[in-house]
């Protein structure tokens, strides 16, 4: 296992034959593929193609064979898929994004501005995390990935549980980060309508293969089917504003 | 112990704190039973210092250090459950220490011994106290994220095995401070009652330090002077007092629910 530290040139990210087992069962198989600073990857593939074990490999929490190497100093900030948390923990919303603030040295502001890029009230803050609805955890976990001005932001299914409004504004927020702020995205989603209009490029995962191209190009009904083994009635029209 | 001098109680007051906020992250982080049960990981090092003819202090710490590391260790090798492993190296350390240490031995190193404490005992229990206290507020932050996922502590910036350890050797610390006066199978009892209270009452981590603390402190030092003026042990008093406390917390605890179901619903209906 090789990590981090030499300089892609301008990509953010390079894997390189990356490879992850449990026990007897490998995940991914000799996985390379380079991400451009900037870009923003969406990964999609059926449940169990390993999508979050990918993530989990790249931020360093689990044994993986291979090469992951990150531009040098990379900030990340991570949205994991939903969390099981014990309903009475005694720990609020602000308890969390203070441990952010601290842990990242960022000033109270940055709190502030990500709770508004979230859409998430001052006042949910109060809250036992336990006691947050699942849209509202969600949010603060969001509102606490973007504290520390992360360069990458990998997101799994970060709009889980979260109504539709929300669901939107979350889009919109991940999109400007992207955009204007040139932070990368990394975005797992099974929403391939905000994956073809968000993503510039989508790496799809299936049975130990994987296509990496742009969204035109990867999500044709004919790929869609062989990686998730049966017909996708997945249509792009070209009336959204790309 | 009967009685009990000024310098005792600084060092009670001192361990009371520190086992207040150590008990806060091992009830959050549902260690309760492992922790009971890993203060009984002293026993070997007790038997062994008394064979030795050194002070079970130093048998009891180095013990629990050492068991601390292991536990560690094969959490990190095998992923079981903390749980299932501390039970493994309590019951075999168990065994080693009734093996030498004597009866009445044991009795002493589980409910507290009598006497007083030299004055190089009592400046190691207030430095250890300090350090552990020290350890918890300043790790506070690190400790309360990988409690909520590892993934994001790790993508945080935070040496999650590390921290891990380092919170294993204050708790081992904690339980070798209360060794003396009540005893390791009363000191579990101290580290995780108040905590337990704490997780019961207060809606924030500040308000659960602070009830822990508040709780820690009034049993151990309203249990001393009890104690002190029934000329009985002071570990049963003292750990009796914050049984007391928890079954309090839970008379009160109706109406504290419907404060907080009433602060819960009014803001935020529309998010």
């Amino acid at each position: 296992m090789t990590s981090q530290r030499a300089a892609p040139g301008d990509s953010v990210l390079e894997v390189d034959r990356l490879t992850v087992s449990f026990d007897d069962t490998v995940i991914l198989a000799d996985l390379s593929f380079t991400v451009a600073r900037g870009a923003s990857l969406a990964v999609i593939g059926p449940n169990g193609s390993g999508k979050t074990v990918l993530f989990r490999a790249l931020i360093g929490a689990i044994p993986y064979a291979g090469t992951i190497r990150w531009a040098p100093g990379t900030r990340f900030g991570y949205v994991p898929q939903k969390l099981d948390i014990e309903r009475d923990l005694p720990i609020t919303g602000r308890d969390l994004l203070r441990a952010k603030l601290t842990i990242s040295h960022a000033a109270k502001e940055e709190a502030l501005h990500a709770l508004e890029r979230v859409d998430l009230r001052e006042e949910v803050l109060r809250q036992p995390i336990g006691s947050m609805s699942g849209g509202q955890f969600q949010r603060l976990l969001v509102a606490f990935a973007l504290i520390g001005k992360p360069d990458v932001l990998l997101l799994d299914e970060p709009a889980a549980g979260v109504d539709a409004p929300g669901q939107q504004a979350l889009s919109e927020a991940i999109r400007r980060l992207q955009q204007d702020e040139g932070v990368t995205t990394f975005l797992i989603s099974h929403d391939l309508s905000v994956v073809y209009r968000y993503a510039s490029s989508v790496l799809c995962l299936a049975r130990q293969r994987a296509f990496l191209g742009p969204p035109e190009a990867v999500l044709t009904p004919e790929r869609l089917s062989e990686a998730y083994g049966t017909p996708i009635g997945f249509h792009f029209h070209d009336d959204h504003g790309r | 112990m009967t009685t009990m001098d000024a310098r005792a109680l600084i060092v009670c007051a001192a361990m009371a704190v520190a086992a207040g906020l150590v008990g806060c992250f091992a009830v959050m982080r549902r260690m309760t039973l492992a922790a009971d049960a890993f203060s009984h990981v002293a026993l070997p090092g007790i038997g062994l210092a008394l064979v030795l003819r050194l002070n079970p202090l130093i048998g009891a710490l180095v013990a629990l250090l050492a068991g601390s590391m292991l536990i560690w260790a094969i959490e990190g090798k095998t992923k079981l459950s903390t749980e299932a492993i501390t039970g493994v190296v309590f019951s075999v350390a168990l065994a080693i220490g009734s093996l030498t240490a004597t009866g009445e031995e044991l009795i002493d190193a589980l409910f507290g011994a009598p006497g007083s404490m030299t004055t190089a005992e009592t400046v190691f229990a207030l430095v250890a106290a300090l350090a552990v206290i020290g350890f918890i507020l300043k790790a506070r932050d690190r400790l309360l994220v990988s409690l909520v996922s590892t993934e994001v502590a790790i993508a945080s910036g935070i040496g999650v095995t590390s921290l891990q350890l380092s919170f294993l050797v204050a708790f081992a610390v904690t339980v070798a401070l209360g060794m003396r006066y009540l005893g390791v199978l009363l000191m579990g009892s101290l580290i995780i009652i108040p905590a337990t209270v704490a997780k019961r009452l207060a809606r924030s981590i500040d308000g659960m330090f602070a009830i822990a603390i508040g709780a820690a402190l009034a049993s151990t030092l309203l249990g001393a002077w009890i104690a002190a003026l029934t000329h009985r042990p002071s570990g049963p008093v003292i750990v009796a007092i914050a049984g007391g406390l928890f079954f309090l917390s839970l008379v009160k605890l109706p109406a504290l629910r419907l404060k907080a179901y009433a602060d819960k619903e009014t803001p935020t209906r529309d998010n």
